[in-house]
């Protein structure tokens, strides 16, 4: 079936809403998302939104960009750093003008808390900064801009699944999607394409993300040669629910809770004396893992203890409510009274479809955008978390920069052409598509199985280069096989079994793209942890990497790092 | 432990009639149900077929009958519910295909009601003030999720489709009661219509089913105060 809009947004979490409002008021613009929009894992989002609003204490948008490009270990733009900031302010006011139900202070503004890596005056210790509506922040920033999408009449086609996009002499002017409902495919010729598809966490075993984070919209552009940029920058989040993955908001240790070892040592003392378990995720993180290294994980086992005792009930039920109930109701514990059993686990990813500061991809070194197609959201690099992100940067990365893209699309709309349509544009996706179901090789499932159970053990939190070439063998491996993976539902309709298999192929995609960038990549920083080469390197590694699709494997290249104001210093907290 | 899962199910290419599969599965009592399901998909039968994303109970896709109530499957673990379940599709929607429902007159019935703010006052530079007290009025429905288990477990609307139901009642009573809206009057009027609140009988299943402890009976009783109130 055929559909003609002036641009077509691809998912509808933070980033793909933000563009709809922003772009649907000029122009007639679609929305495809896989799932409903209020599914999308924005929803997800806990502990808050961060934004120098100064609502109990000084604070400064410089002071925010600071935090966010040593956080992020001197490997962001610095350019797209202090727009991000700058603009974080008029966007909380906008999000709490549009309804958004914020948490209060006695005097009515927004309430604020502390929050990793976030510090008054440049790192002399924390700052309430954190913008927050209990802690399901991104449930109610994702109902907030979905109800405004409703009142604005954006339209929408949900349970799409998009399964290519189009591309031509550098300009990009629709995508082909598979209805999942009626398992027929559809193309949606539009001037402008903005991908909000978000990340990838599911190519690990143990991660907070949703089953649809499949980074399907990084990996359909990088079969288009458009490359994956810092792919091996992916953060693990300190306090995941032990075995299960599930996020315990690092609000618990911004309203005070405590990291415990097998001794009830409060070890993040020892390694970051200034903000402790406030410290950025990656090193606490890694410190985690080198407790537990050390013999010191609770009971000799790979986790340790969030002991949030002594916050009282008050705090823990007004505050940290939903955190609270999933202890409860997952392992039976009541964190009023008991430690709760906490590992590091998958979590966001810095890396994406590389773009400038309006959102537009852009494809080598020279950041050369290619004409009509926009990425937003945790599918993009801007980069503004660079190597390790800030928690509350991901909610204000969506909201700034999904309103850019947006709104420099809608300008885009004004003057571009609808460019002719190849011939048989679903054909690609057609062939595929036939290719899976007449497969008879191993299910995508046991393949799935054997990517996130290998890509937790050699490519997560610590790496070295035997580990690295060992899973970077398995995923080749994987991706030979899944040539002719097979499906067990040959139905039409409603076929998630078929989606899954096109779900694993992107994921092995990007797994490859990752492992790839953290074998090249000599040094230690941010996220990227190398057992043998434990140091930063800036004289040779203070760059971007861009790994593109190249003759069936992955190729290299580099792209310098924007830096304005913040030379790279050390990083101590 | 062993964990014997009884599906209904229906896929209208293979025929007009639902059936119901059994399977069986391995599983520990602090696995969640969704868990259970995922390793049928996986491992058994790729055919079967349900929505699903977080896996953790804010999503909201994967409501179902588990044993005769309203749950999500994610959120609902093996030791509380046994080692023989029973799943059906939420009731009052057309099936799609085995659990899949088509959730568009839901969503519709959401809709209805302007679930986003209305103000039309000009808005200061900063935010506008709202006491912890007024925040408060509303907290409670702003934790829907939409994940329909309180509208299919609802008797009123299973015998009438046209009644808005209880999750459209609860994301307007968030309105209604947010000290900066100026829209509550409006949505009064429409929960006042023929199917509107007053279908509501208070039979408390829709208390009972939500996933994230709304007080859904309550809601809807202070929406009926309003009413009532308005209108003398």
């Amino acid at each position: 079936m055929y559909h003609q809009f002036d641009a077509v947004i691809v998912g509808a979490g933070g980033a793909g809403l933000m563009a709809a409002l922003e772009s649907s008021r000029v122009a007639n613009v679609a929305v495809l998302s896989k799932l409903h929009p209020m599914r999308s894992h924005t929803g997800a989002a806990q502990g808050g939104i961060g934004a120098a609003l100064g609502n109990h204490e000084e604070d400064h948008w410089e002071w925010h960009a600071f935090d966010t490009v040593k956080g992020g270990d001197f490997l962001c733009d610095q350019d797209a750093v202090e727009i991000m900031c700058r603009d974080a302010i008029d966007t909380v006011y906008e999000l709490e003008h549009w309804g958004l139900p914020f948490s209060r202070t006695d005097r009515g503004l927004i309430d604020q808390r502390r929050f990793g890596g976030h510090t008054r005056n440049h790192g002399e210790g924390p700052v309430r900064r954190s913008c927050y509506a209990a802690d399901r922040t991104g449930h109610m920033i994702l109902q907030t801009l979905y109800q405004q999408c409703i009142k604005n009449r954006v339209h929408f086609y949900d349970e799409f699944q998009v399964v290519d996009v189009i591309i031509d002499n550098n300009r990009c002017h629709g995508v082909v999607a598979l209805e999942t409902r009626s398992g027929e495919l559809h193309t949606f010729h539009a001037k402008a394409v903005l991908f909000a598809t978000g990340g990838y966490g599911k190519v690990f075993k143990i991660t907070s993300n949703a089953h649809a984070i499949t980074g399907d919209g990084v990996a359909l552009a990088w079969r288009h040669g458009i490359p994956i940029e810092d792919p091996e920058f992916y953060q693990f989040h300190p306090t995941g629910i032990y075995k299960l993955g599930i996020l315990i908001s690092e609000a618990a240790r911004g309203e005070g809770a405590y990291l415990l070892n097998r001794t009830g040592e409060r070890f993040m003392t020892r390694y970051a004396p200034t903000l402790k378990e406030l410290a950025p995720r990656d090193m606490v993180s890694r410190y985690m893992l080198q407790e537990i290294r050390e013999g010191r994980g609770i009971d000799g086992k790979d986790y340790l203890h969030l002991d949030m005792r002594h916050l009282g009930a008050e705090v823990i039920n007004t505050k940290l409510p939903d955190i609270t109930e999933f202890i409860r109701v997952y392992l039976g514990i009541e964190p009023i009274t008991e430690l709760v059993p906490t590992q590091p686990t998958a979590h966001y990813a810095m890396g994406g479809i590389p773009t400038d500061i309006d959102g537009r991809v852009t494809i080598d070194e020279r950041n050369t955008p290619i004409a009509g197609f926009y990425a937003a959201g945790e599918c993009a690099c801007v980069s503004v978390h660079g190597a390790n992100r800030l928690g509350t940067n991901s909610l204000v990365d969506i909201i700034v920069f999904g309103r850019r893209a947006g709104k420099h699309m809608a300008g885009f709309l004004k003057q571009a052409d609808l460019p002719n349509l190849p011939s048989d544009p679903e054909g690609e996706a057609r062939r595929q598509i036939e290719a899976i179901r007449a497969g008879t090789g191993r299910d995508a499932s046991e393949l799935r199985d054997v990517m996130q159970a290998e890509m937790m053990d050699k490519a997560s939190v610590m790496r070295d280069r035997a580990g690295l070439e060992a899973v970077q063998a398995t995923i080749e491996q994987l991706a030979e096989e899944f040539r002719n993976v097979r499906v067990r539902d040959k139905g039409t309709g409603f076929n998630t079994d078929l989606l899954e298999a096109l779900e694993l192929g992107y994921q092995l995609d990007i797994s490859r793209c990752i492992v790839a960038g953290a074998l090249a990549r000599t040094e230690s920083r941010g996220a990227h942890s190398r057992d043998d080469y434990p140091k930063r390197d800036d004289a040779n590694w203070l760059k971007h990497t861009l790994a593109y699709a190249r003759d069936g494997g992955v190729q290299l290249r580099y792209k310098p790092v924007v830096i304005t104001r913040y030379q790279p210093v050390e990083r101590k907290y | 432990m062993k964990v014997i899962y009884r599906i209904r199910r229906f896929d209208p290419e293979k025929g007009p009639e639902p059936y119901t599969s059994t399977f069986q599965v391995e599983m520990e009592p602090i696995d969640r149900v969704l868990d259970g399901l995922n390793l049928i998909k996986w491992h058994q039968d790729g055919t079967l077929t349900f929505r699903r994303s977080c896996a953790h109970g804010v999503c909201g896709s994967d409501a179902m009958v588990i044993n005769g109530r309203n749950r999500l499957a994610c959120k609902t673990l093996i030791r509380d519910v046994g080692s023989d379940i029973s799943i059906e599709p939420i009731r009052g929607y057309r099936v799609i295909k085995d659990l899949v429902v088509d959730l568009e007159p839901f969503y519709a019935a959401y809709r209805s009601v302007m679930p986003y703010l209305i103000n039309d006052e000009p808005v200061p530079v900063r935010e506008r003030l709202q006491s912890p007290a007024e925040r408060l009025r509303f907290e409670d429905t702003t934790k829907c999720i939409l994940c329909a288990a309180c509208t299919t477990s609802c008797p009123p609307f299973w015998a009438n489709p046209e009644f808005i139901g209880p999750a459209a009642i609860v994301n307007a009573h968030r309105f209604i009661f947010d000290s900066r809206d100026r829209g509550g009057a409006e949505r009064l009027r429409i929960l006042n219509q023929r199917d509107g609140v007053w279908r509501c009988r208070t039979v408390f299943n829709c208390t009972e089913a939500c996933p994230r402890e709304i007080h859904i009976t309550q809601a809807i009783e202070e929406v009926k105060r309003a009413i009532l109130l308005n209108e003398s």
